[in-house]
Order: C-alpha cells, then sequence, then structure tokens
C-alpha cells in the first residue's frame, strides 16, 4: 500500500476481494509499473567514502612532499609513491576511524590494500600493452611488415621494407603441430587419471606433474640430442613443435584433470546405472558437460608456448627465408623473431620487434576470447552456443506433426 | 500420434491421475528379484550382514531404517552399482527371475539395463535437452531409437508416466537442468523408464523435494507399479504406507553392520509388528 501513497495516486480500496488483484486493469492503471519506480541503492560508493579516501591521499601527499622535498636530503620517484602509499594507509585509516568503529575501519583498510592490488595488475598489464604499442607503431604502419620476409633485407633495412611473415607462418604452424599432439594426448591422459584411478594412475599423476616444472630449455635440449643429433633428423618446425609438446601436454592434462573432477558423480552414476559402459559415459556425458573447462585446458597449454623462443632456437634453427614447410629446413617464429630483432644495436630492428611482439599479444587476446565464447563458463553451464542448439531444438520439436492442432 | 495429442488437449486441466493411465512400458512382465543371505564391505567395514529378501514381481518394496543401516547400499548392489565404489565388495546372491546378476558371464551393463535407477539427488545431463534426456538411456548405450515417431512416442510416453508430459510438452528442446527440482526428478524417473527395465530401485527420491512434487512423484510409483517391481527407500513413514506393497525395516546398532529386522506386507508391518523395534521406529520413537 506505501508505494501507491509514494506515487501520489490515490490508494486502491481496501483489499477485500483477491478478484481485484487478479484483475490487469486495475494495476496498471492505478500503480507505477516496476519499471518506472526508483531502484533502492544497496551498494555503490557514498560521498563519504569519497571524502575519506580524498583526504587521506591529498594529506599524504602533502606530508611525504614535505619531507622529501624539504627535510630530509632523498630523492626517487618509486620511494616517494611507496611512502606516499604507506602514510596514505595510515591516515585512511585515521580519518575513517573518525566516524566509523574498528571494525569498519579494519574493513575499509582491507578493501583498499586489495584495491590497489588489483589495480596494480591492471595498469601492468596496460602498461606492457602500451609501451609495446608505442614503441612497436612505427613498424606496424607498413602493410609490407605484414606480408613481406626479412630474406632480402638486412636488419637495417628501413621499416619500408621486409616483415614478419615468415615468423607469423612458423609460430602459426609450430602452434598447431603442438596442438594436434598435445591435446589428444593430454585430454586422453587427463581422463585416465580422472576416470580410471588406481596406483599406477597415481604414479603417471606425479610424472605429469613433474613435466610441468621441466625447463623448455630442456625439453629442447632432450629434442635436439635425440632429434637432430642421434637420429640425425634436420631442423624443422615440427622438431620444435615437439619440444614444445612436452611443455604443453603436462599443463593440459593438469587443468583438464581438474575440470573433469568437477563433472559431478551423480551424472557419471546416471550414466552408468542406464547400462552404459564406462567408455560410453565418459564419451557422452563427461566430456561434453566438461567441454567449456577443457577448452579453458587448452587455452593454458598455448598461452605455456605461444610464446616460446629457446626451444625454437634450439631445434627449429633461425632462418630469414619463408619456409612453409615445418618437416624440411628451419623455421622462424614471432617469439623469435623479436628476440633476435632486440639483439640488433639499431633503431628499425628494435621497431621491428616490438612490432612483432604487438602482433603477438594480439594473438593470444584473439586466443583467449576464442576460448571464451567457445567454451563458455563453469562446467555445465550452457555456452551460447549450446542455448541456441537448445532452442533451435525446442523449435524443432514444438512443431512436430503431432503437434499440430 | 495426432489422435493422441488431440486428447492431450482437452486432459490439460484434468486432475494428473487422469493422465495416469499408461499403455504397456516395459518390454517383458515386471521382475520378481530376490536377495539371498547379502552381505557388503567398503573395504574391511562390514555394512551389510546377511540380508534376503524377496521383492515381488510389479509390487513396490519399501526399505525403511534409520540412516546408515546400509538401505543405500542394499539398493545399490541390486544393480550392481555397489562395485563402482573403490574397495567395496559384497557376498551374497542376487536373483533376478532366478538368475544371478553376479554370475561371472553375466556383464555389469546387461543388469543395470534391465534394473533402473533413481538417485536421491536428481541428475538430468546439463547438456542434453528434456527430449534427449529421456533418450539418453538408449542413445547413450548405442541402441537405436525406434524411427522418428517412435523416438517422439516413447519420450511422450516416459514423461507421461512420470507424470511431466502436461508440464514439459512445450519446452521439450530446453535443457534438462532448466526445470525445477521436482520436475527434474520425474526427468530422472521418465529417464529410467524409457529403457523400459522390469526392476526400479529410487534412492530417497523425494528427500530433497516439496509436498506437491512428492505427491506427484508418489502418484508415478503408483502408476507404474505393477509395470515394474519398484524397490524405493525412504525416510517417511507415510509414504512408505502410501506407495508400498511390502516394507523391510533395516537396522544397524553403532559400529556393527546392518540387517533385515522384520519384513512383511505394508499394512501388517505398521499396524501390528512383531519386533518391538519396528513398533518403535514407525512410531517414531528413534530413527
Ligand atoms: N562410499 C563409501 N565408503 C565407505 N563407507 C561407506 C560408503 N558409503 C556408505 N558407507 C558406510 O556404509 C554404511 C551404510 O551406508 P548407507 O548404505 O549409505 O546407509 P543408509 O542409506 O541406510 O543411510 C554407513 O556406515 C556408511 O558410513
Ligand atoms: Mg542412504
Amino acid at each position: 500500500m506505501t508505494s501507491t501513497i509514494d506515487s501520489g495516486v490515490a490508494g486502491p480500496p481496501p483489499l477485500k476481494d483477491d478478484k481485484l488483484f487478479a484483475d490487469q486493469d486495475f494495476r496498471t492503471s492505478r500503480r507505477t509499473s516496476a519499471a518506472e519506480r526508483p531502484r533502492v541503492r544497496t551498494g555503490g560508493v557514498s560521498t563519504e567514502l569519497v571524502t575519506h579516501v580524498a583526504s587521506a591521499g591529498l594529506g599524504a601527499l602533502a606530508l611525504v612532499w614535505l619531507v622529501y622535498e624539504r627535510l630530509v636530503p632523498v630523492t626517487g620517484t618509486i620511494g616517494f609513491w611507496l611512502v606516499w602509499y604507506a602514510v596514505f594507509i595510515v591516515m585512511l585509516a585515521a580519518v575513517s576511524a573518525t566516524t566509523l568503529d574498528r571494525m569498519a575501519v579494519t574493513d575499509r583498510v582491507v578493501g583498499a590494500l586489495v584495491t590497489t592490488a588489483g589495480m596494480v595488475m591492471v595498469s601492468a598489464l596496460a602498461g606492457i600493452v602500451v609501451f609495446t604499442f608505442v614503441r612497436g607503431k612505427g613498424a606496424l604502419s607498413h602493410s609490407n611488415f605484414f606480408h613481406e620476409t626479412m630474406a632480402y633485407y638486412g636488419p637495417d633495412a628501413g621499416l619500408d621494407k621486409g616483415g614478419i611473415y615468415a615468423a607469423m607462418v612458423g609460430t602459426f604452424e609450430m602452434v598447431a603441430i603442438s596442438m594436434v599432439i598435445s591435446v589428444p594426448l593430454g585430454i586422453a591422459t587427463a581422463v585416465y587419471l580422472s576416470e580410471v584411478r588406481g596406483r599406477i594412475a597415481r604414479v603417471v599423476r606425479v610424472v605429469v606433474e613433474a613435466m610441468t616444472a621441466v625447463p623448455t630449455i630442456v625439453a629442447g635440449l632432450f629434442i635436439y640430442s635425440m632429434l637432430i643429433i642421434e637420429l640425425g633428423q634436420e631442423r624443422s618446425g615440427f622438431a620444435a613443435s615437439l619440444a614444445l609438446s612436452v611443455s604443453m601436454i603436462p599443463v593440459v592434462t593438469t587443468t583438464a584433470e581438474v575440470v573433469l573432477r568437477l563433472v559431478p558423480n551423480g551424472l557419471r552414476e546416471a550414466s552408468l546405472a542406464l547400462g552404459t559402459t564406462q567408455w560410453q559415459t565418459v564419451r557422452r556425458v563427461v566430456l561434453p558437460t566438461a567441454r567449456p573447462g577443457l577448452v579453458t585446458a587448452v587455452l593454458l597449454g598455448v598461452a605455456r608456448i605461444i610464446g616460446e623462443t629457446s626451444p625454437v632456437l634450439l631445434v627449429a634453427g633461425s632462418t630469414n627465408e619463408l619456409n612453409y614447410d615445418p618437416f624440411h629446413g628451419p623455421q622462424i617464429s614471432l617469439p623469435l623473431f623479436v628476440f633476435t630483432g632486440m639483439r640488433q644495436p639499431l633503431d628499425v630492428a628494435i621497431s621491428r620487434a616490438f612490432g612483432a611482439g604487438i602482433v603477438l599479444l594480439t594473438l593470444v587476446v584473439i586466443f583467449f576470447a576464442l576460448a571464451r565464447i567457445i567454451g563458455g563458463r563453469a562446467p555445465g553451464h550452457t555456452s551460447r552456443r549450446q542455448q541456441r542448439r537448445f532452442a533451435r531444438n525446442a523449435r524443432a520439436l514444438t512443431t512436430t506433426p503431432g503437434e499440430q492442432p | 500420434m495426432t489422435t493422441d495429442t488431440a486428447s492431450d488437449e482437452t486432459r490439460v486441466d484434468l486432475d494428473i491421475d487422469a493422465t495416469t493411465t499408461i499403455p504397456q512400458l516395459t518390454a517383458g512382465a515386471p521382475a520378481t528379484l530376490v536377495a539371498r543371505e547379502v552381505s557388503a564391505w567398503f573395504g574391511n567395514h562390514q555394512v551389510l550382514d546377511n540380508v534376503d529378501l524377496t521383492m515381488a514381481a510389479g509390487q513396490v518394496t519399501a526399505l525403511i531404517g534409520p540412516s546408515g543401516c546400509g538401505k543405500s547400499t542394499f539398493l545399490r548392489i541390486l544393480n550392481r552399482m555397489h562395485e563402482l565404489v573403490p574397495g567395496a565388495s559384497l557376498a551374497g546372491e542376487i536373483l533376478l527371475d532366478g538368475q544371478d546378476i553376479y554370475d561371472l558371464d553375466r556383464r555389469p551393463i546387461e543388469s543395470r539395463r534391465r534394473i533402473g535407477m533413481v538417485f536421491q539427488k536428481a541428475n538430468p545431463f546439463p547438456t542434453m535437452s528434456v527430449h534427449d534426456n529421456v533418450l539418453a538411456g538408449l542413445r547413450l548405450t548405442g541402441r537405436k531409437t525406434p524411427g522418428k515417431n517412435g523416438a517422439a512416442e516413447l519420450v511422450e510416453r516416459s514423461l507421461r508416466s512420470a507424470g511431466l508430459w502436461e508440464e514439459v510438452k512445450a519446452r521439450l528442446g530446453t535443457p534438462g537442468s532448466s526445470l525445477s527440482g521436482g520436475q527434474q526428478q520425474r526427468l530422472c524417473i521418465a529417464r529410467a523408464l524409457a529403457v523400459r527395465p522390469d526392476v526400479l530401485l529410487m534412492d530417497e527420491p523425494c528427500s530433497a523435494l516439496d509436498p506437491t512434487s512428492t505427491r506427484r512423484v508418489e502418484e508415478t510409483i503408483r502408476s507404474i507399479a505393477g509395470e515394474v517391481t519398484v524397490v524405493i527407500v525412504t525416510h517417511n513413514m507415510q509414504q512408505a504406507q502410501r506407495v508400498s506393497d511390502n516394507c523391510a525395516f533395516f537396522l544397524a546398532a553403532e559400529g556393527q553392520p546392518g540387517y533385515i529386522v522384520e519384513q512383511g506386507p505394508t499394512g501388517e508391518l505398521f499396524e501390528n509388528p512383531r519386533d518391538e523395534r519396528t513398533s518403535d521406529y514407525v512410531n517414531g520413537r528413534f530413527g
């Protein structure tokens, strides 16, 4: 009743009959519709908080400036801001204590600390991206950067000559081959670990976890001595993919195993109780339910290797030539291009290296975005694609001939 | 199919009882299930001791007793789900129409196809629609659904048996997990019925449901009895009385394996129990 008084309309007659409320006209004409009514504010930033934070921040700035500039003979920007932050937190606590009790003050100080942590993370990332972009945009502004190679140019060639095409081809092929090797092997191992269990599975798990810690350069050395020295194979992108897979498989396996374990056991039992074999249960129930998480597992694996430099340098060599064939002859990759470019004491080469860095960053972003779109979120959560499929099913099923009136 | 649906339209507003006359659902006759001298262990811990019980064909048998006395374990032994727990073992025989389901040359999946199960917590497959959930038993095991119309009929028949058809017939394509808790549990019943089992095991199927959904599930149980043998674990004495023909009372002393104190027709067990402990339990004096 209060709401009708607030909205300035005469209140409804006292409630005698339930039918009154069943009447649509009555509701829409006499009461403001829900959409128009102001919402109660439950969160958000109060003005008091803003004043407290601002005064503590300015006060700390004034105090620290005074100390640094007038009282003690020290200098240094980083030190200045670190001291400022410490004083700011103390002052924030002091200012808050004027209106709040102890618990609320603690709450606010902890809130400030974790907010800072979050902001430091975001600004570090933003810093890396912006810095790389500023340094590399000179190279990016020439279209030849994307479709030419350095085969016919020295490192001192102008930015309007040569580019990273060979490196893009190399990275693409190496990552693709690594995925072809690592995804089936990694997920199959994860299925073994989570669905079969037992003593051997425990041994395998320890080995896989140890593999996560194998430095990529050691994996590269292993492939180098096995494939290239012992078996006399030539250097190739494929060999590099093998070395990269050594790093990728354990990442895919451990992540996928966690994801598979998150699939509720009730679903496995429901499936088995219908008379399915264990393999049918895994393929038709466990894996589909875990699919979003499995995509994340693959993504983490790719993220682990896409920026790897040392194993590629070791077993794929490095070349300025464009080489489409991953099985024969040296190839270059984007991180390797960055590495070789940065070693030149030449502005153009360094600019090209940063340009390649931007392309690498962009690839990673695209990868994350794709994984998000394909994968959805938690296990059992329906992704947008699944929702569309369900909607299609719903339409198909409700228009079956039997359903027509 | 078309004539069927025409009558649907008129049935919508009727009470659910009107929709519970179902065409023959199971493949053959419901089977008798006999447990002989069944004992069970988890590792070295014995949880069941020498349980003998006959679950008559086409009847509803209720298993009652305080928690932890081994009812779920017993139920899971009846369709070979017990052996899925690492370290679990058992002794004794389970005869399905006279044949031991634990015979060495009988594969567990054969027994599980004939003896379906509904769990305490509703567990529809979240990646499948309502429609596909019902057909899961056939599809997951790689068996053909009988043609397009046959599949539609099977889905409708199973959902009707589970008392869910009227509520979901307009959204068969939505995910099974988008239904309410009570509807999900009835979907699981429909899924279990769709493979036409001879026996249906239910482990506290209503313990997480509201009274209305509980009533519907009970009506479902009554309506499928006769076509399928039902074994149900319940903590609710009224429910046991409402749905079951026979009843078995399990009990376990502290740290001791569970056993059957008394079994018999439900009416007798509740009206004049032979054992004092049964009488105490059914009258709510312990447990
Ligand atoms: N997975 C398991 N591992 C070990 N012990 C179990 C397991 N499941 C049940 N138990 C034990 O077996 C006994 C019987 O359990 P249960 O059959 O679930 O009883 P009820 O269903 O009658 O409550 C209990 O003592 C329980 O602790
Ligand atoms: Mg139980």
